[in-house]
Parts: structure tokens; sequence; C-alpha cells
């Protein structure tokens, strides 16, 4: 019986997860695009618990799924226009290239898996209920991986300077300021 | 017990390849992103799968700091879109080309 429940739950985030995926590459609002998105995230957070990665999932929820989409939803509301149509005009070239890139890519994975592991992924270990904790989590990030740690800080701190520069460069376009000589060069972008 | 791990790696391999699409497909820098977003995450699928195939917890740290990398490539290149916008170019990857990209 857990077993068959674990099969549906599986079933319907995997095919939300696929299907949300889709739905973002293929609708023409951009706001609809982010929208799917978030279910597309949290489709993902479920798969990550039947994985038993709690802390990861919880993560995914509160910082994909809240905080980035929410800015994305900002940057969209912002901008506020549509997006080219995916399919318009019928199939072109540059899009029959695009389906056979993307196809070709998922192949080589599943054949690359399939040739290096198959008959070897069938039994997954047991783990204990402290597998994917945020005590476990906390303990690796403090001691294995205390390097990666100080640089994810590092990378965030870069962004969040990078987001305000970029931000206030563009507030304010007055090309005689040198300030502005990053985006506002003497030479027209076009 | 549930699906086993290859079932998740075909579930990662799917997405993958569908942000792929996206990326290739779609003109409007926004969805670009978005797709991004969807590779980065299938990628995360396939770490954590392994992770809990080994028994070792390695691969969530590394989902973890791919989710704080791909925060910082967010605000960026959300950045970038609206200092394009801004300057009145519009929001078409085939037209920025200044690059001759």
């Amino acid at each position: 019986m857990g077993n068959f429940l674990v099969w549906v739950v599986w079933i319907v985030a995997a095919f939300a997860c696929l299907g949300s995926g889709a739905a973002v590459v293929s609708f023409t609002n951009p706001f609809y695009s982010a929208l799917a998105l978030i279910g597309n995230l949290g489709s993902l957070a479920v798969l990550y618990l039947l994985l038993s990665a709690e802390f990861v999932a919880a993560a995914q929820v509160l910082v994909y799924a809240g905080a980035v989409m929410v800015m994305f939803l900002f940057v969209i509301a912002y901008l506020g226009r549509d997006a080219d149509a995916p399919w318009a005009g019928g199939p072109s070239w540059q899009a029959l290239g695009a389906v056979a890139a993307a196809g070709a890519l998922m192949v080589e994975i599943v054949v690359v898996i399939g040739l290096k592991a198959s008959g070897r992924l069938t039994e997954a270990p047991y783990v204990g209920a402290g597998f994917g904790s945020p005590y476990e989590i906390g303990k690796l990030f403090l001691t294995d991986h205390l390097l990666a740690f100080e640089i994810t800080s590092i990378v965030l701190l870069a962004a969040a300077v990078g987001g305000v520069v970029l931000g206030t460069q563009a507030r304010d376009p007055e090309p005689d300021h040198p300030s502005n000589s990053l985006l506002q060069g003497d030479v027209p972008l076009r | 017990m549930g699906p086993d791990l290859t079932w998740y790696l075909a579930v990662a391999a799917f997405l993958f390849a569908i942000g792929t699409l996206g990326v290739m497909l779609r003109r409007s820098p926004l969805i670009i992103l978005l797709s991004i977003e969807i590779m980065l995450n299938g990628a995360n699928l396939a770490f954590i799968s392994f992770s809990r195939h080994h028994a070792e917890m390695d691969g969530q740290i590394f989902a973890l700091t791919v989710m704080a990398v791909a925060a910082s490539e967010v605000v960026v290149g959300l950045g970038l879109i609206v200092a394009v916008h801004r300057r009145r170019l519009e929001l078409d990857v085939d037209k920025l080309s200044t690059l001759r990209g």
C-alpha cells in the first residue's frame, strides 16, 4: 500500500514537473511562464521529498519558488509585454534545429546513463532518519564543505552589488556622467 | 520501495532537454532566464537522486550551492534585462547584436 502511494505521488509530481516545464517554454505571456515555473519548482520539491532530501525541498520552496520567483514576477510586471510566440509563422529551420538539438541531447543523456549504469541503479540503500535533515546539512557545510559555504557567500555578495550597480545605472541615464560609462558608452548600441 | 533512480534520472534528462529547447527556441531574454532555471533544476534533481542512491549527502550540498548560484544569476540577469529595457532597446536576443553574436 505504501509502495503504491509512493508511485502515485511520484507520477503526479513528475508529470506536473514536465508539463509545467513545457508550459514555461511554450507560453507567450511571460507572466504565465513564470507562474508555470513556480509549479515546476513546487513539484520538484515533492520529488526531493521522495528522495528524502527534506532540507533541500524546504529551501527549494522558500528560496526558489518564493524569493527568486517574486523577483521574476516583479520584473515581468515592470516590463509588461508579450514575448515572442514560439511557434509563430509555422515551423522555421531554426525551431526545427532547436527541437532536434534538444532531442539529441536528451537521447544522449539517456543512452549514457543506460549504458553506464543500467542494472546498478535499481536498489537504493537504506538511509536513517537524519539523512537530509538540517542538522546533517549544517554539519557538512561547516566541516567538509566549509570552502564552498564561504565562496557561496562571496558569490551572493558580488551578485547583490552587481544588481545594485546595474539598477542604479539603469535608473539614472545621464550620458555625461562618468559613472554611467559602463552602460552608456558613446557608441550607440544599434 | 518506490520508483528507482532511473525514473528520477529520466525526469532530470527531460527537464534539461526542455530547458535547452527554451533557450534555443525563445527570443525573449526573460523566458530564456526561466529556461535556464529549468536546466539548473534538472541538474539539481540528478544531484539529489545520486545523493540518495549513494546515501551520501554531498550531492545535496552541491544542490544547495547551485541554488545560491542560480539566485545570483537571476539577480544579475534581471538587472541586465532592466538596463537593456531602460535604454529603449527591444527585448529580443536576436536584435541585441552589438557584440555580433
